[in-house]
């Protein structure tokens, strides 16, 4: 008979302190003289993490209201435009939206000056209503004057990405750093065999509720990620070969640190926010002890060239030859490059794998588990009638 | 004797290439060249970022040999500092740094940064998403 082990037998492990919580790399290298079973029997919860840079991020801000109030229409904070089309004094500020008078600082700056306690200049307008008469106002907040805050990604934790190269002859910059010419680089962003959602390709254990490490603190997976694809060709393991599923994730901010949560700019690209998530996958049977023992040569990804006009495949390559320096492509040896820190991903893993151990985190079985069979739609531009 | 490590920046003026200015350099003056960096177009001027190791004494001589023969001679005055404290590791300036004076640390992922292998091409300062490279004039 093979093991299963329920959530609640888990969590009443983890809260004696008898439960066996290891990493995803450190249950890799025990893969290498375990079985798919003996994990099963041995290990209770595996920490995956990922630190990387994740565009679809921001915060939701509640400012309090004024006296007299006013209707907020139109919001700048340090100057970066936030969202004006949700009732009086909430918005929400999105990471890459951009200051108009520095475009190297944008909202994931603003997000990592509340975080940091840092006062933020509050400037806003409204038409003035009977029940709102102020027209405008300019003040300082930070996150002790403010009621809510909370960052809430839509799409965050991509399950594998892709390696970006550039043939051109020109040096190319983009949201996956600096391309120079002639395949000079290759950039990698995952975290590979610690990833969260490559440890669990078919997510049977991460869906909507799922308690998650987010920026410093505790935070919640609230719905598939947007762009959420789960058809995409995988290995022979199951695994994506490219990017597929995404997380939706919410976490109070004020709890957060600068630490795991900071703010990027790329040079002509624009701003985005580097975020902090880990995940604990509960090993409740055989199937994912074999899953989370993943290795890095095992997951493989597509290397495309985001110089050339609908960034062409030049060819795959696995983690483990990413991660070693360089790469092959068309016979050519490449020097690979992350952009995505693992030193803080390992950091993730460890911490909330010292959490879990200490009794102070718990595994949650999803409240809904995610949609399958997902692919997605583009864009079509309809032709105007005349 | 005590030998000093200098960079310098070499301008060279047209159809000066065939005159063996390094070799005898090296013969005479007993200096060890490292280029760094060299930009030579065909006909015209050239650029050379070297790295020149001798005794100072033979360091000032080889420098007085150089000018002699039309060769500009500035001690390189910039270089790159970076915030090391407010690092995140994320490896983005490494993809740019063809010399190899910035590579992760393969066993704890952390930015290794070796100043002595730095060419000061400046890629990185555009490349780092955190902003944390400066270029210094000395
Ligand atoms: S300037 Fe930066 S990229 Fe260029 S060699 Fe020095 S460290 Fe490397
Ligand atoms: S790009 Fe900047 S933050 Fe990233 S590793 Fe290099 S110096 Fe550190």
């Amino acid at each position: 008979m093979s093991v299963t082990k329920t959530y609640e037998e888990i969590n009443r492990k983890l809260k004696e302190g008898t439960a066996v919580v290891l990493t995803a790399e450190e249950v890799s290298e025990m893969a290498k003289e375990c079985s798919p079973a003996e994990i099963a029997e041995k290990v209770d919860v595996v920490t995956t993490a990922t630190f990387g840079a994740m565009c679809s991020s921001g915060a939701v801000i509640n400012f309090g209201h004024a006296n007299p109030p006013i209707r907020m229409e139109k919001i700048r904070l340090n100057k970066v435009p936030a969202y004006e089309g949700l009732a009086a004094v909430d918005t929400y500020v999105g990471a890459t939206a951009v200051s108009e008078e520095n475009p190297k600082y944008g909202g994931a700056h603003v997000i990592q000056d509340l975080i940091e306690g840092k006062d933020i200049e509050l400037e806003a307008w409204g038409k003035g209503t009977d029940c709102y008469p102020r027209k405008h106002i300019k003040t300082i907040i930070n996150k002790d004057t403010v009621n809510e805050m909370y960052l809430f990604n839509p799409r965050n934790a991509y399950q594998n990405y892709n390696v970006a190269v550039n043939t051109t002859d020109e040096i190319k910059y983009t949201y996956m750093g600096t391309l120079l010419p002639k395949l000079k680089n290759a950039n990698y962003s995952t975290a590979g065999e610690l990833s969260p959602l490559l440890n669990d390709p078919e997510m049977r254990t991460i869906g909507i509720g799922t308690r998650i490490f987010l920026g410093g603190t505790e935070g919640f997976v609230t719905w598939q990620g947007t762009q959420f694809h789960t058809t995409k060709e995988k290995n022979e393991l199951g695994v994506p070969v490219t990017n597929a599923a995404t997380i939706a994730v919410i976490g109070n901010l004020k709890a957060m640190s600068s630490e795991f949560i900071s703010a990027a700019y790329y040079e002509k690209y624009g701003t985005s926010l580097f975020v902090g998530i880990g995940v604990p996958i509960p090993v409740l049977d055989e199937d994912i002890a074999k899953r989370v023992s993943i290795r890095n040569e095992q997951i493989e990804t597509t290397i495309l060239d985001y110089g050339s006009a609908g960034t062409p495949s030049l060819g795959r390559t696995n983690y483990a030859e990413l991660q070693s320096g360089s790469i092959k492509i068309n016979g050519q040896k490449v020097r690979t490059a992350p952009v995505a820190s693992l030193q803080k991903a390992r950091k993730i893993a460890n911490i909330l794998k010292e959490k879990l151990q200490a009794g102070e985190f718990e595994v949650t079985k999803p409240v809904q588990m995610f949609p399958t069979g997902t692919s997605l739609n583009s864009l079509k531009e309809v032709e105007e009638e005349n | 004797m005590k030998t000093v490590k200098k960079r310098f920046v070499l301008n060279f003026p047209p159809q000066s290439g065939d005159k063996p200015l390094s070799y005898r350099l090296v013969k005479e003056f007993d200096i060890s060249i490292n280029i760094l960096k060299a930009e030579v177009k065909p006909g015209k001027t050239g650029t050379l970022l070297l790295e020149l190791e001798g005794t100072k004494e033979n360091l000032k001589k080889g420098i007085a040999y150089l000018e002699e023969n039309q060769v500009q001679c500035q001690p390189l005055k910039k270089k790159i500092t970076f915030k090391q404290e407010q690092c995140i590791n994320c490896g983005n300036c490494t993809g740019v740094c063809f010399t190899g004076a910035l590579k992760m640390d393969r066993s704890n992922w952390e930015l290794k940064f070796k100043p002595e292998k730095c060419v000061v091409c400046e890629l990185c300062v555009p490349a780092c998403p955190l902003n944390l490279f400066t270029i210094d004039f000395n």
